[in-house]
């Protein structure tokens, strides 16, 4: 069981920092690489996608191989970030469209606030049931 | 729900790592159950039983709440 979790965990991890390669790939080579090539930036935003999808199908193999504790821990975690994330990206939204910051709302913004609510969340469930 | 895990397991010389490895959890897991922070799950009670040969209701006891006494 623990070398099934450990794999699974590797793979997950593989296939995160291979999302965030191609995502930066995706950004940043029109611009530094392939000077707006059309093909090669839809090309990229493709394999981007496709990377995307298995590190969801790796995030969700690696969930299932979880016990029951940390699967509620996990999933109150889940909850509590996507209520967070649902008010704080309208209410940030909504500071936009009413001109009351300054420059536009970046979907940046909400993906760090996201993975900071995650980790949070995380962390005090855990010693919660510690 | 209150359990008497830990005194089985102290009973059987056998540590929280090695109880997980047996039922399939983590060491956390088995920690937070016998701290009663956590009731564990049908399956996961079924096997505690088998592995120490006592019926569910000689490990597990349950609690009313409370609120639920008040009613």
């Amino acid at each position: 069981m623990k070398k099934e979790r450990k794999n699974k965990m590797y793979r997950l991890a593989a296939w995160t920092w291979s999302w965030v390669a191609t995502l930066a790939i995706a950004t940043f080579g029109p611009k530094f690489i392939w000077d707006n090539h059309t093909f090669l930036t839809t090309f990229a935003i493709l394999v981007n996608l496709a990377n995307g999808i298995l590190m969801i199908i790796a995030n969700r193999n690696f969930f299932n191989e979880l016990d029951e504790l940390e699967k509620k821990i996990h999933l109150e975690s889940m909850g509590i970030t996507l209520g967070l994330a649902v008010i704080f990206g309208l209410s940030y939204s909504l500071l936009d469209q009413l001109n009351i910051i300054k420059g536009n709302a970046e979907i940046s913004y909400l993906v760090m606030f996201i993975g900071i609510s995650y980790f949070t969340c995380m962390l005090i469930n855990t010693r919660r049931y510690a | 729900m209150k359990n008497r895990i830990k005194v089985l397991r102290a009973e059987r010389n056998m540590t929280q790592e090695e109880l997980a490895d047996i039922i399939s959890v983590s060491r956390q897991t088995i920690n937070a159950i016998e701290k009663e922070k956590f009731d564990p799950s049908l399956p996961t009670a079924f096997r505690i039983s088998k592995l120490f040969n006592l019926p569910i209701e000689e490990i597990f006891f349950y609690q009313e709440a409370e609120s639920v006494k008040e009613r």
